[in-house]
């Protein structure tokens, strides 16, 4: 008998351990990549709030087209409303799942299209809290991923991004397995690994019944006491937009 | 007259039933005190501050203006570490390799937020309508020859580069970490920024022994201020030893001795307590206290013991007896001259240099518990310990020492000696006006400190230290791209480029030059600002999403993109100079630029520029209520108007004579000397307190004229001025060790004064003192040679 419960106790410890942490942590990434096929193509307007520590204001505006793509990362394309000083300016980015992206600019002062080289994707985007590289579509090849713990619904997986250039040490993402595998909260850590901003997703709706997007984004970074706000309206998944959405040309016709 | 003399015995009968009081009450006394001194101790918590913010008041103007400028863009506390190959070359894969890999390790900084390198320096370049940017050596060790090359001319063309990051051989590069601290705890800077980069250096250096490191910039500079309080407050210990010594040698008795040590170490013990209680955070002004208090309490002990022993010795006194008549004779002189050096000290509360604030207050803090110890501790302590004294045998003719024949000389002449005393003090006092203040902050520190020798290097090879800054607004949201703004942006680059004392400038104006090139395929034609503000503002949004982390412009444009921040880079010019080059910029904005883009210079150079000058015009006032209040207490302690006023001439004119020879010996004063006229005051004081009070005993209870009465002050009190002064001059000349100049050059100077005090009060005086006596003269007796008797 008591062998028996020995062996069980074994099996048991044996099974438990079968899946290693990063194991599990590349698994609900997956999972969550998963969670969010199918949706095509959407548009959103957004408006993005920067605060300073004293509380001062100042705001931007944009428009993004998403495009989904399988076989390599989703392609989007973000023009900016205001301030009026960049209004039309347009961005279209490439993401790619293995390598840099590709991304290339308009600038309506001049009408031209200008593409940018560069692997810094690091940088604050437009003066704000966000990195290009938060904002920019999380193909799962971007991380190594380790799962931290679990907490009711909640999955804690910490990710190590793949790229030298990343602002990041790691990031610790909570995901809700019960509402689609959706992001609730990320908290980004620096190059010396000191807590440097944390990213509260909310207001969420499951568009097409299916597609779980957040109305809201606040980043605080802890550093410099600055805040981002985003807050996303009018979601369309049924543009049904396509390649040719997403070229120079396109790019242009804004 | 009566009233006086009944005051006069009312303070006797006092000193006398306080005397049998503490002797009586000996243990219960010596265990009160004993616990009040560990009781106080007790609360002690001594923490050093060395962020340089702690010497501007929270009113400051010049803080507030820099406060509000960091608020607008980023907090920039700085550590700049400068490599220097020993090829002098910094252009070799080698090199290059191994300033990436200090880079690297750099960010990993305790608070870094941003790291400059000459390696991870953002380049643009442009071919067609492809924009490149990315490091100016990325994986250098992969670089072939051509490539280094090619980056070395890169290198040295890049106006944000040269003279700020290389140096224009290309032999001297920087990494300048920038550092923001949350502030919360003291130990940030001391106990992990510190200690990170110490340890980043020596591996670098044991890694690449090839390179010589040097380390400036403001979290360097705070490190030094923290451990300079620390080193300074060691100099306490050689003080200590000093004070045994001089005991020993002016009383010959160990426990004497004995007892001076214990009411001394009380003191401090009970100043320390007054720190933690009070919450004060040790900087380098304040952490001088404990031999500033060593210093002058031991005076009180030294006066008591004298005396007493000197009853037992010679008139054959019993011990109880002597330290009564001891305690009866000092009690007074002892009060006033502590009260005058507590007004003294509290007097720098008038200051605007928080540090002095704290200084004063401890300082008059550990003098009243040192009064107290000295009256209750001290004699309570003699009557235990078992004191002997041998009675000596001396006869009763006068022994000739040589203040009575000072005072003889003195007495002979006091017209002559009063001109040349005036001439002399006026001629310095003529030379104390030509001392300029200079408050370069890097000079703080002497040679001993490397900060300061490695700060020097800095400035020798590669780039200045001293900055100015200005935050230039446009008047409107996204103004910044108005080529009106940008047109008068690059003007004023260009006027502060061609100033003499200019060593580099950062303006935003560098960067809409260098995009407009790079948006128009490199052509150098574009090299300047654009001339239409859609264009400017749509090359600045391409420009900022195509730069990494914490290499962006936020620490340079505000979130509304309506301000701009010029970052002027000086050599090393004087505090007054410094000014007077704030002052030009300023003026050209406001003669050349639209409205909304005048503006002020402010930097941590400029606060410190201006400190000396600020704590001169507010400590004007305390000085001025100081010498009030002193010469009121001489008054009343003399019972005289007229000596009160009189004793304003040899209280005075010591400083004169100080400021006027340190105009000869470095014609440069600081804010630490600032408070030195107070402070000496309150000091130098005693020695005219002690001589007029003997005089006016010689004239009113002896009888004597202003003459005989003068040799007879030269004779009582002559040996216990100049032994007080030697005390004195030995605490301060410790200090004058000090390797941080706001201390050293105030002990300095102190030292001067005390020593200009005595010898006024030993010529001026006495001269003046038989000079305004004259008309009373008629009844004079007529006397060949002072003989007066010993006793006081």
């Amino acid at each position: 008998m008591k062998k028996i419960i020995f062996a069980l106790t074994v099996l048991i410890t044996l099974g438990l351990q079968a899946q290693t942490p990063e194991a599990r942590g590349l698994q609900i990434a997956k999972a969550a990549e998963q969670a969010d096929l199918g949706f095509n193509s959407s548009t959103v307007n957004l408006k993005m709030t920067l605060k300073n520590k004293n509380g001062q204001t100042s705001q931007r505006s944009l428009t993004t087209k998403t495009l989904e793509l399988n076989e390599d990362g989703d392609k989007s394309l973000i023009v900016f409303n205001s301030p009026k000083d960049v209004k039309g300016t347009s961005t279209l980015t490439f993401t790619h799942k293995v390598g840099s992206d590709d991304q290339w600019l308009f600038l309506p002062s001049i009408k031209r299209v200008k593409r940018i080289s560069s692997n810094n994707k690091s940088g604050p985007f437009v003066g704000s809290e966000f990195a290009y590289e938060d904002l920019s579509s999380q193909e799962v090849e971007k991380y190594t991923y380790k799962f931290i713990e679990e907490k009711g619904s909640l999955l804690v997986v910490e990710q190590d991004p793949v790229d030298p250039k990343s602002g990041y040490t790691r990031r610790l993402v909570t995901y809700n397995k019960d509402k689609g595998y959706r992001m609730e909260k990320v908290e980004f850590y620096d190059r010396k690994n000191a807590l440097l901003k944390t990213l509260i997703y909310s207001d969420y709706k499951a568009y097409k019944s299916k597609f779980w997007r957040a109305g809201k984004f606040v980043m605080t970074n802890h550093q410099s006491n600055k805040e981002t706000i985003l807050e996303f309206s009018d979601y369309n998944f049924d543009v049904n937009l396509s390649d040719e959405d997403f070229t120079q040309v396109a790019l242009q016709r804004i | 007259m009566n009233a006086i003399k009944k005051a006069g015995n009312a303070t006797n009968v006092f000193a006398r039933s306080w005397a049998n009081f503490v002797i009586k009450f000996k243990w219960p006394i010596l265990l009160v005190t004993l616990f009040l001194a560990v009781g106080l101790g007790s609360q002690g918590n001594m923490e050093f501050d060395g962020d340089y913010h702690v010497f501007f008041s929270k009113s400051n103007p010049e803080l507030e203006a820099f406060d509000a400028l960091q608020e607008k863009y980023t907090k920039d506390d700085n550590v700049i570490l400068v490599l220097s190959p020993s090829n002098g070359n910094v252009f070799t894969k080698k090199n290059l390799t191994a300033i990436e890999e200090l880079t690297t390790e750099a960010w990993n900084t305790p608070y870094s937020s941003r790291v400059d390198a000459l390696t991870n320096f953002q380049h643009t370049s442009a071919d067609g309508d492809d924009l490149y940017v990315d490091d100016l050596s990325y994986e250098s060790s992969l670089k072939t020859d051509a490539e280094v090359l090619e980056i070395k001319e890169k290198a040295l063309k890049e106006p944000l580069l040269v003279n700020r990051i290389l140096n224009e051989e290309g032999s001297v590069t920087a990494i300048n970490i920038t550092v923001r601290l949350p502030g919360i705890d003291l130990n940030e800077i001391p106990g992990e920024v510190t200690p990170f980069v110490r340890k980043m250096i020596a591996d670098f250096k044991e890694k690449h022994p090839d390179f010589e490191v040097h380390t400036s910039g403001l979290i360097p500079m705070n490190t030094a201020f923290f451990e300079s309080s620390m080193k300074d407050m060691g100099l306490t210990m050689i003080m200590l030893i000093i004070v045994i010594i001089t005991t020993f040698i002016l009383t010959r008795n160990i426990w004497s001795t004995l007892a001076t040590l214990v009411v001394v170490i009380f003191s401090i013990m009970s100043a320390i307590g007054f720190v933690g209680i009070m919450g004060i955070k040790m900087t380098p002004p304040s952490a001088v206290f404990p031999t500033m208090i060593l210093t002058l309490a031991v005076a009180d002990s030294i006066h008591i013991l004298v005396t007493m022993l000197q009853k037992m010795r010679r008139d054959g006194l019993n011990k109880a007896d002597a330290l009564k008549e001891s305690i009866r004779l000092n009690f007074m002189p002892v009060f006033i001259t502590s009260l005058t050096t507590v007004i003294g000290f509290l007097t720098m509360n008038f200051g605007d240099v928080p540090p002095f604030w704290d200084l004063g207050n401890i300082t008059a803090f550990g003098m009243t518990m040192a009064f107290l110890y000295s009256t209750t501790t001290l004699p309570a302590l003699m009557a235990v310990l078992p004191v002997k004294s041998k009675v000596k045998k001396e006869g009763t003719k006068v022994r000739k020492n040589w203040y009575v024949s000072l005072g003889n000389f003195v007495v002979k002449q006091p017209v002559r000696l009063t001109v040349i005393s005036f001439f002399v003090i006026g001629g310095l006092t003529y030379l104390a006006t030509k001392n300029a203040f200079n408050d370069e902050f890097i000079n703080y520190f002497d040679e001993s400190v490397q900060f300061r020798t490695d700060t020097d290097y800095i400035s020798d090879n590669l780039t200045g230290i001293y900055n100015i800054e200005y935050s230039i607004g446009s008047g409107e949201s996204g103004g910044i791209n108005n080529p009106e703004y940008l047109k008068s942006l690059n003007a004023f680059e260009d006027w502060l480029n061609e100033q003499p004392e200019v060593v580099h400038v950062n303006a935003f104006s560098e960067v809409a030059r260098r995009v407009n090139r790079s948006m128009h395929g490199d052509d150098e034609s574009y090299y300047r600002v654009p001339d239409n503000r859609e264009e400017a503002a749509q090359y600045l949004l391409l420009y900022e999403l195509s730069l990494p982390f914490g290499l962006d412009l936020n620490n340079q444009i505000n979130v509304d993109k309506s301000e701009t921040r010029v970052t002027v880079t000086v050599d090393n010019i004087t505090s007054a100079d410094m000014i007077v080059f704030s002052k030009k910029g300023e003026d050209w904005l406001k003669n050349n630029a639209p409205e909304a883009m005048h503006a002020i210079g402010v930097s941590p150079t400029l606060m410190f520029s201006k400190l000396g000058f600020r704590q001169a015009d507010s400590m004007l006032k305390g000085n001025i209520i100081a010498l009030i209040l002193i010469s009121l207490v001489l008054m009343l302690a003399l019972k005289n108007f007229k000596l009160g006023l009189l004793s304003i001439v040899p209280n005075v004119t010591p400083v004169l004579v100080g400021f006027g020879i340190w105009a000869l010996y470095k014609a440069q004063i600081n804010t630490g000397m600032v408070i030195v006229f107070g402070m000496t005051l309150g000091i130098i004081v005693d020695d005219t307190v002690h001589f007029m009070s003997k005089f006016l005993r010689a004239r009113r209870e002896l009888g004597y004229n202003a003459k005989q009465a003068v040799v007879y002050a030269f004779e009582t009190v002559g040996k216990a001025l100049v032994t007080t002064t030697i005390v004195l001059l030995a605490g301060f000349a410790v200090l004058s060790t000090s390797s941080f100049a706001l201390n050293s050059y105030m002990a300095r100077i102190t030292v001067i004064i005390i020593l200009a005090a005595l010898i006024i009060d030993f010529i001026l005086l006495p001269s003046l003192l038989i000079l305004t006596s004259r008309k009373e003269e008629a009844v004079a007796k007529n006397m060949e040679e002072a003989q007066i008797a010993f006793d006081k």
